[in-house]
């Protein structure tokens, strides 16, 4: 690379800018946004009650691997053994790593993160409050490079939500025992939740690259191409669909949450 | 016809300050024409480089109102004229005179990325065959004109004046160029993580946003050569495949 470059203007300290729009409502936005879904998501998946309802599962607690209701995998009221007593122990903290993983290592949410929490930069042409800075090339940063090992797990995740939202087309019959087909309101809020999380999901940059950008020629690979054609689609609205989803997976607990509570009636429309 | 004011950065690399000009606009004026306008009747010695007034040449580039802008595609009438307008030059670059800067480290780092290196040729007339999807994706990078406003904007070199690490992303829409070309056997991954600095790019979209060519410069260059970095670099499993490939 060429020499360093001198005689360049003062920088320009935080905040400061010529910039004379409301800059700084964007960064407001995505700090509220993400803070009040991870002060929320944290608090739901502390509470290990009222997270089914009926045929209803939370997705913050799908699957249930361990746990005391009718959805759990291994039924069983307390912690698995191995589990260390001093811990609150809740079935959502099995899983919930594997979301919070791909979308803490998002390029979307990186970028979005970077500005908002760091504030590095807090916005495009606005000045810095540090010197320093390290980017994404050295540690600890350095680790969004494995993003793309985070995907197996959010497609699994799909594959139980969308198992979810199938359970929630199946009401039992009362008084006589076994399931109807129907539609409920709770089933209508799983599957948007299945459709905005899969979007979101297929847009993925790293999932782009995997199966196609990272060839040249891939007209000569009509598979991948196609695919690829399909994930650019979503890609476009990467944003859009990383918003909608966090959105749509925190109402669809709470949704799920009131109705256990009694709060909300499930209303089934056939 | 409306006066505005514009409050224009004069000064040279010793330092400088904004000064206002009254201008009165005529009709689809843009910030270039108000310049040119404060330049003919007040102020002779105004410095700003300019060339086509089209918004292809890539030269007005400035910052109006603090967003970096081609000032011959900035109209007027899109502007608050009841506050002045402040026009000053890129900050990322040393300042010349007034408006223009000395851009001339982007024509070194360019020299410094290996050129093209097509394959030899596939047709008994010289030339390769390609298919229009394939070359589709470099195409959108070859609108570029080298405005540089990417490069202003970008945090990396404008606030942590890292241009001796970072290549910018107008770099990187470059070497995508020739990295995604389906005749070229060139090989930028490896300086591209380490001479090019690739990774210090944390996304911010920034460059994308200002781009006067409307190229998705994070989408589709950068975060695409971030991914064949991780390929090459920073996935085992990607490595062990290419190994067993012979790769
Ligand atoms: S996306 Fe990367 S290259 Fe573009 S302005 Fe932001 S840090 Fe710079
Ligand atoms: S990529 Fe866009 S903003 Fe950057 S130099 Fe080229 S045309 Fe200008
Ligand atoms: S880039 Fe957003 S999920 Fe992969
Ligand atoms: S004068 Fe050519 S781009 Fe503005």
């Amino acid at each position: 690379m060429p020499s360093k470059v001198t005689a360049l203007p003062v920088k320009r300290t935080f905040g400061q800018t010529m910039r004379d729009d409301a800059w700084w409502v964007q960064p407001v936005i995505v700090f509220i946004g993400f803070s009040a879904f991870i002060v929320y998501s944290t608090w739901a998946a502390f509470q290990g009650v009222n997270y089914m309802s009926g045929n209803l599962l939370s997705p913050f607690y799908s699957p249930e691997i361990w746990g005391s209701s009718h959805h759990a995998m291994i039924q069983a009221d307390g912690p698995p053994g191995w589990w260390p007593g001093f811990m609150p122990y809740s079935p959502a903290f099995l899983i919930l790593w594997a979301p919070v993983s791909f979308r803490l290592t998002c390029y979307y949410y990186r970028g979005a993160y970077y500005k908002a929490f760091w504030a590095d930069p807090i916005n495009c042409s606005v000045g810095e409050p540090r010197n320093s800075y390290l980017g994404e090339r050295h540690l600890p940063l350095i680790v969004q490079n494995l993003h793309r090992y985070t995907i197996p797990f959010a497609f699994l995740l799909l594959v139980f939500l969308t198992h979810d939202a199938w359970k929630a087309l199946w009401f039992e019959v009362e008084g006589v025992g076994g399931e109807e087909f129907g539609v409920s309101i709770g089933t209508i809020v799983l599957t948007l939740n299945v459709i905005f999380l899969s979007s979101y999901t297929f847009g993925c940059h790293s999932i782009r690259h995997l199966a196609g950008g990272a060839i040249d020629v891939l007209s000569r690979r009509p598979v991948r191409k196609v695919a690829y054609d399909c994930i650019t689609c979503l890609n476009k609205r990467h944003m859009m669909f990383a918003w909608m989803s966090l959105i749509w997976v925190g109402f669809t607990d709470v949704y799920v949450r009131m109705c256990a509570m009694g709060i909300w009636v499930d209303w089934r429309l056939f | 016809m409306k006066t505005a004011t514009f409050k224009v950065w004069r000064g040279n690399s010793d330092g400088g300050d904004f000064q206002s000009y009254e201008v009165e606009l005529d009709h689809g004026y843009v910030v270039l024409d108000a310049i040119h306008q404060i330049q003919a009747e007040q102020a002779n010695d105004m410095a700003v480089r300019w060339n086509c007034k089209a918004g292809k040449c890539g030269s007005c580039s400035a910052e109006v109102n603090g967003q970096p802008r081609l000032m011959c595609m900035t109209r007027c009438d899109d502007l608050d004229l009841d506050k002045p307008v402040t026009v000053e030059p890129m900050r990322t670059f040393p300042v010349i005179k007034d408006l223009v800067t000395d851009v001339s480290w982007n024509y070194e780092v360019k020299a410094s990325i290996a050129k093209f290196a097509p394959k030899p040729s596939d047709q008994d007339d010289g030339t390769w065959y390609m298919e229009q999807y394939d070359v589709e994706r470099p195409q959108e990078f070859r609108k570029c004109i080298e405005c540089f406003l990417c490069q202003d904007v970008c945090h990396v070199l404008r606030d942590h004046h890292m241009h001796d690490e970072f290549a910018g992303p107008r770099h990187f829409v470059y070497t995508a160029n020739m990295e995604m070309n389906p005749i070229d056997v060139g090989d930028r991954v490896v300086s591209l993580r380490d001479e090019l600095g690739l990774g210090y790019c944390n996304i911010t979209k920034c460059c994308t946003k200002v781009c006067p060519e409307g190229i998705a410069i994070t989408d589709n260059a950068i975060i695409p050569l971030k991914e064949r970095v991780v390929d090459r670099s920073y996935d085992p499993i990607a490595a062990l495949i290419s190994m067993v490939k012979g790769g």
